[in-house]
């Protein structure tokens, strides 16, 4: 053991470790191109959000992190071990909430937590265990068989499983597809305290709502490239357009007054709050009655979809 | 040695819950063979001198039983854990390629031995039989355990389907085991099939385990150990490259 500990690399400069260090991945399917020179680097005690498309390459990019897949190229670092040279750390500091709703028939709530923290050497956790049931409201089905739970029951045992461990950085692959409303926000509550205990968290999710709500920074990948990286507030001021939607009760729309149809209302873009102003002025002047008016931010969706339109 | 134990554990616990499947039925099974075999051809067959047919065929269909229920323990254990997407949870832990093949082949070796042990269980009311030489019946049962049961994680890695492991099974396992000898010795057998009959590494496991019982084989049983041997360490050889590459199992 001496010898390895010798030879141990360190690397200097690095005053503060990422969680997750992902450098030039790439990762084909045959004649498809999965992945191609990804870097990203995720901070410690970071809610990330990983956004994209069907097939965009999100869960191949988790599967590596989990060493579920193998990169063709490049390296992947969790808490700075290596996810293929030092796997043993690297599985360690991961949990992953599996994207399908996978469960081993054979066993009951608390065998399947049990095993899953045995995997991890870890074979005296119940304290642990019990308190995960807990925090998810598994506690009443400690014994019940996965086969008797419910969809959203199986989802909750997946979170339990990515837990028992204790991992500082967390991986949730669409945690909430088809999980109902009160389920996805106990969830998401858990999840965040999570995050305020230290966790790093990274999610992947098509409810860009939630996204918006959740990370604090944002990736959009789109077939196998980041086509967005920065945080959720700088990506919602790319789009710079508010929309003022106005039905008016009498009067004929000013023809300067550059608008779009929208079923009856009428949508001004607008660049800022001041021009809101000088809007309502053209409107008096041309003698417009207001019947209804509303202003929307643009929000994350918005910004999702012209990212990928444009690129 | 950090996820083995539970590993082990966890697939033991699994044929344990379906005990009635998976140990109580080969072991029916088992007894219907010797029932049935035994009350037609015992008064016809003679094989060894001072050995009844029916006690001829105990050892055959016990190890029988040990060489199928291995295989079928770690075959079906692994496809069905890749077919339904759970074997993630295994996939996801820092167990290394060896802790994975030893625990799945140590699980599949004691379903194969609890089996063969309950056949040789219910069979002693029928026949009396000796153990002349204890030693080779424990090397070959375990042995030949071993080797079927990494046979199975063979199979069940490189199967995409269930049906896969099952073809695997009925037109690889079932030929090797039934032509082995269970039933015959393969010196009653015309000189070409008899040739072949060597050819067939489960005719070493059944004839040096038969050996034990009564101290009479059909080759030397330490020649039929070093084959046995032999193909424990080539079947484990090409089991571990598989694990190690992440075949089918990693992408």
């Amino acid at each position: 053991m001496a010898s390895v500990e010798r030879y141990r690399i360190r690397r200097p400069g690095r005053a503060v470790m990422a969680a997750i260090e992902v450098r030039q991945v790439s990762k084909r399917f045959g004649a498809l191109q999965a992945l191609a020179d990804i870097d990203l680097e995720v901070r410690k005690g970071e809610f990330f959000g990983l956004l994209g498309p069907n097939g965009a390459g999100k869960t191949t990019l988790i599967s590596i992190l989990a060493g579920l897949a193998r990169a063709n190229t490049g390296s992947v670092r969790i808490m700075g071990h290596d996810v293929t040279l030092d796997y043993r750390s690297a599985r360690r500091a991961l949990g992953v909430v599996p994207q399908e709703l996978v469960f081993d028939p054979f066993f009951t709530v608390r065998e399947t937590l049990r095993n899953q923290s045995g995997y991890f050497g870890l074979r005296a956790n119940d304290r642990w265990i019990d308190e995960v049931m807990e925090s998810l409201d598994l506690t009443a089905k400690a014994d019940v068989n996965m086969r008797a739970l419910s969809g959203g029951m199986k989802r909750r045992v997946l979170v339990a499983q990515a837990l028992v461990h204790k991992p500082p950085v967390i991986v949730l692959d669409e945690p909430t597809a088809g999980v109902d409303v009160e389920l996805r926000q106990g969830l998401w509550q858990f999840v965040k305290r999570l995050n305020s205990d230290g966790h790093t968290i990274v999610l992947t999710t098509h409810y860009l709502e939630e996204a918006e709500s959740m990370c604090a920074r944002i990736a959009m990948l789109k077939q196998g490239r980041f086509v967005a990286l920065d945080s959720t507030a700088n990506l919602l001021r790319r789009l710079p357009s508010m929309h003022l939607r106005l039905r008016l009760r009498s009067g004929q729309w000013p023809a300067a007054l550059e608008a779009v149809d929208a079923g009856g209302a009428r949508v001004v873009k607008l660049r800022s709050y001041g021009e809101v102003e000088s809007v309502l002025t053209v409107l008096r002047e041309a003698r417009c009655e207001i019947e209804e008016m509303d202003l929307q931010q643009p929000d994350l969706e918005d910004v999702f979809m012209e990212i990928m339109r444009s690129k | 040695m950090t996820g083995f134990p539970t590993l082990l554990y966890k697939e033991v616990l699994r044929f344990r819950k379906v005990a009635f499947q998976t140990v109580a039925a080969p072991v029916l099974t088992a007894l219907l063979y010797l029932l049935i075999f035994g009350h037609v051809m015992d008064r016809h067959v003679r094989v060894y001198e001072a050995v009844s047919y029916t006690t001829f065929l105990v050892p055959g269909l016990v190890m029988m039983s040990v060489l199928q229920n291995s295989f079928a323990n770690s075959s079906s254990s692994l496809i069905q854990s890749k077919m339904t997407g759970n074997v993630v949870f295994v996939l996801l832990p820092p167990i290394s390629y060896l802790e994975f093949f030893s625990a799945y082949v140590l699980a599949a070796a004691i379903r194969g031995l609890v089996v063969g042990a309950g056949v040789l269980l219910v069979t002693t009311p029928f026949v009396a039989l000796p153990a002349r030489e204890l030693h080779w019946i424990v090397l070959f049962a375990l042995a030949g355990s071993v080797i079927l049961g990494a046979l199975g994680l063979i199979a069940a890695i490189l199967a995409d389907k269930i049906d896969q492991v099952q073809a695997f099974q009925n037109f690889l396992i079932m030929p090797l085991t039934f032509l082995s000898g269970v039933f015959y010795s393969v010196h009653s057998l015309p000189a070409f099939w008899q040739g072949l009959s060597h050819y067939n590494p489960v005719f070493y496991m059944i004839d040096g385990f038969r050996r034990g019982f009564f101290g009479i084989s059909d080759v030397d049983p330490r020649m039929g150990f070093a084959v046995v041997t032999g193909c424990f360490i080539a079947v484990s050889a090409v089991a571990l490259m598989l694990l190690k590459r992440g075949y089918k199992l990693r992408y």
